[in-house]
């Protein structure tokens, strides 16, 4: 018997099929029958944002905490365009995301028409995979295999483009499973050889280091488990790139905290001075490794990643594996069964002593709050309701990743492949909803928050009691730190000029408003902001000329760290210049 | 501040892929967007269900580089198989190419000796001109024109290579 429906109503039917929840989107022409579709059937939810980057963003930050992907709805031209942010910041983070833009009429393909944009061209390099359906009778299958390519091997966002006409059009919905890919699939489990030699070399290490990433997040949570297994197997010290935060406790004793530029002392002095290096489910991204030369010179590198592209494409590994890091980590802890490490007893010396160095200290200040303190203030504060946290991008981030100590995956939602501004706002807005009984604080700066302030509006329609709490210096805050260090503190278009009322503006939307300017407001701040069960700003003033510590300078070797104090403006090299 | 450039070696590619729309662009894009070269690239439909392309590419680069070409084609998900005819062992490469020569009297006899020499073969004559059709590998072809150049060539219209290992397998 034939079951003929529109395409919109089995682009539908094929959503509900995969599980979805919700879809964050925004309306307009070319999409117009998908939501006459949504309407009428009621089974899954949509969120209106205000901006399609709210809509991306939003969708990652439902994917990053609940583990699923996300789905955006998005109108042909400006929806499609608006949207490419927050794909490539998928891309970049390698989050799963299935993305679905109206597009003109196929007749009108090509002819300039009306909000028309070659949205397969434009998404063909910030997306895993897109597809332009030109029949409706495609469509069934198209949504589930995108579905099966976001989720698995690295995950990423999927585009598919779908005209007008194939909305209206009919064709007949499949029974059940449908997928016509003869050929995607990646490689989960790694060869047995290579995992032996990987146990081998761990085993004899004499100065161990476990250098992990959001691989492992990504890879589900039992993947952080067998990461702590690992972990107490060996005993090696645990660091993790920024991505990475959660998937190893931050209180545990052998946690040297984030590694690189913002990184700490310990973590990358391990990463210089290791004898083995194991890299779980990160890229050696050039935040990380600084000087590719004096990169860890002396050390054995094992790379377990399940993109082989990854493996060689900037560090040189004596040992890659390919694979899911949860299926490797298993296959490791299989043959490790009860082996031991060498003696790494002088190694964890060392690490003491780089410990005791204490680089996260920063001198406090009697009538300003240091933005370091106040982040500490709300972990301390928060730490028992297991918070999930989302970021901007700026100085913010990085105090965020180095004061607020994370313990489990899935809590930690940061943009940061592409370090996209406006991310943590949708983010929250899209943790909230996939965890509605979840404290979720959005960490910002007063300059990040402004790219997509207009989804405060979202929190409020969906009642989602997110808290925005802003770490107000009135300045871009990382680019004025990088001005002082290489532009003799030319200070070029980094100040920002009228800043709104951060107070009144929540109250404009419906939101609560705090303000903290002094110590004596801190902690009555934050928890007048945990008290509130609705939406929350708080529009914390922080001392406007802090800066990041430690930190690598770019094209700088991880030896060359700056501490608090030790920056002198202008010593920059013109070489190094140019990695900023 | 110098910019540096590396030594490269000449690599060729076979790239099996979906034949869908798109996938060229795709193929060259990630050439452009991750800063590799491409010397050469033919592209046609290779299977009795019009399904399968096969491309070639000649690209360049020191071998790590040419490691992370394969890398990233082979994650594209419409590539099937990348295959690095260089690396594989001995393969034949053969380009197709057109030359137009002008020439009168005894730069026509020469023409069509040099020709014959090449066993390239005149596809259309005119009293004054030839279009010669040439397959080989591209330096037999490069040979051809540079003598051709001598007499009067015209213009020269080539294929671009594609390639195959030797024996009896599929590589």
């Amino acid at each position: 018997m034939s079951d003929e429906r529109s395409g919109a109503a089995i682009l539908v039917e094929s959503l509900v099929r995969q599980g979805v929840e919700f879809v964050f989107g925004y309306p307009g022409g070319a999409v117009l029958p998908i939501y006459d579709e949504l309407f009428t059937d009621q089974r899954i939810r949509h969120i209106l944002v205000r901006h399609e980057a709210g809509a991306a963003h939003a969708a990652e930050g439902y994917a990053r905490s609940t583990g699923k992907p996300g789905v955006v709805l998005v109108t042909s031209g400006p929806g499609a365009t608006n949207a490419i942010t927050g794909i490539a910041d998928a891309y970049l983070d390698s989050i799963p995301l299935v993305v679905i833009t109206g597009q003109v009429a196929t007749n009108l393909i090509g002819t300039d028409a009306f909000q028309e944009a070659d949205t397969i061209g434009l998404t063909r390099h910030c997306s895993k995979h897109n597809y332009l359906v030109k029949d409706p009778a495609d469509l069934a299958s198209t949504i589930e295999e995108a579905f099966e390519i976001a989720t698995t091997g690295r995950p990423g966002p999927v585009v598919i483009d779908i005209p007008k006409n194939v909305q209206v059009a009919t064709a007949d919905m499949p029974a059940g499973a449908s997928s016509r890919r003869r050929r995607y699939a990646p490689q989960t489990v790694g060869a047995p050889e290579e995992i032996l030699h990987a146990v081998e070399l761990i085993a004899g290490a004499e100065r161990p280091v476990l250098y992990t990433g959001g691989g492992i997040i990504n890879s589900g949570p039992r993947a952080s488990d067998l990461l702590r297994q690992l972990q107490q197997r060996t005993g090696a010290p645990v660091t993790s790139t920024l991505m990475g935060l959660g998937a190893f406790p931050a209180d545990h004793p052998d946690w040297l905290g984030m590694l690189g530029m913002h990184g700490t002392l310990e973590a990358n002095m391990a990463m210089n001075q290791c004898d083995v290096m194991v890299c779980i489910g990160a890229r050696f991204d050039d935040r990380v490794t600084g000087r590719l030369e004096a990169f860890s010179p002396g050390s054995k590198k094992i790379h377990i990643d399940i993109d082989r592209a990854s493996i060689n494409k900037v560090v040189p590994v004596d040992l890659g594996i390919v694979g899911d890091c949860a299926s490797v980590l298993e296959q490791l802890l299989e043959i490790w069964g009860e082996r031991r490490t060498g003696d790494i007893g002088e190694w964890k010396a060392r690490i003491a002593g780089w410990r005791a160095r204490d680089c996260l200290a920063y001198p406090e200040r009697k009538d300003e709050i240091m933005p370091q303190k106040a982040v500490q203030r709300l972990f301390d504060l928060t730490r028992e309701r297991d918070p999930i946290i989302t970021t901007e991008v700026g100085q913010h981030q990085m105090w965020a990743a180095q004061y607020f100590g994370f313990m489990g995956p899935n809590k930690w939602l940061t943009s940061g492949g592409l370090g996209t501004m406006g991310y943590g706002l949708p983010a929250a807005i899209g943790a909230q909803l996939g965890n509605p009984d979840s404290l979720v604080i959005d960490i910002a700066g007063e300059a990040s928050i402004q790219m997509n302030i207009q989804e405060l509006g979202t929190a409020v329609q969906f009642r989602l009691p997110v808290k925005v709490f802003i770490l107000n210096n009135e300045y871009m805050g990382m680019v004025r730190q990088w001005q002082e260090l290489t532009y003799e503190s030319r200070y070029s278009n980094s100040y920002s000029d009228s800043l709104p009322d951060f107070v009144k503006l929540a109250e404009a939307y419906g939101w609560k408003g705090v303000r903290i300017s002094s110590h004596s407001e801190l902690d009555e701040g934050i928890a007048a902001m945990l008290d509130h069960d609705g939406p929350v700003i708080v529009d914390c003033h922080v001392s406007k000329d802090a800066n990041c510590f430690p930190m690598i300078p770019s094209g700088a070797a991880h030896t060359d760290m700056l501490l608090y104090g030790d920056m002198v403006a202008g010593t920059m090299e013109d070489e190094a210049k140019a990695l900023v | 501040m110098k910019i540096e450039h590396r030594h490269a070696e000449r690599h060729v590619l076979n790239v099996t892929v979906d034949n869908e729309p798109g996938i060229l662009a795709k193929i060259t894009g990630l050439f452009t967007a991750r800063g590799y070269n491409i010397d050469s690239l033919t592209v046609a439909d290779i299977s009795e269900d019009h399904h399968i392309s096969r491309i070639t590419v000649v690209t360049n680069g020191p071998p790590q580089v040419i490691d992370q070409i394969m890398a990233q084609l082979d994650r594209l998900v419409p590539v099937h198989k990348v295959v690095d005819l260089t690396e594989e062992g001995p393969h034949v490469e053969r380009e197709l190419a057109l030359i137009k020569v002008r020439g009168r009297g005894d730069d026509r006899v020469e023409a069509l000796r040099l020709a014959d020499v090449f066993r390239a073969r005149p596809v259309d004559t005119t009293t004054e001109s030839f279009i010669f059709e040439l397959t080989g590998p591209p330096d037999k072809i490069d040979s051809f024109v540079a003598l051709m150049r001598e007499i009067g060539l015209v213009e020269v219209g080539r294929t671009g290579i594609v390639g195959m290992m030797r024996g009896s397998q599929p590589a």
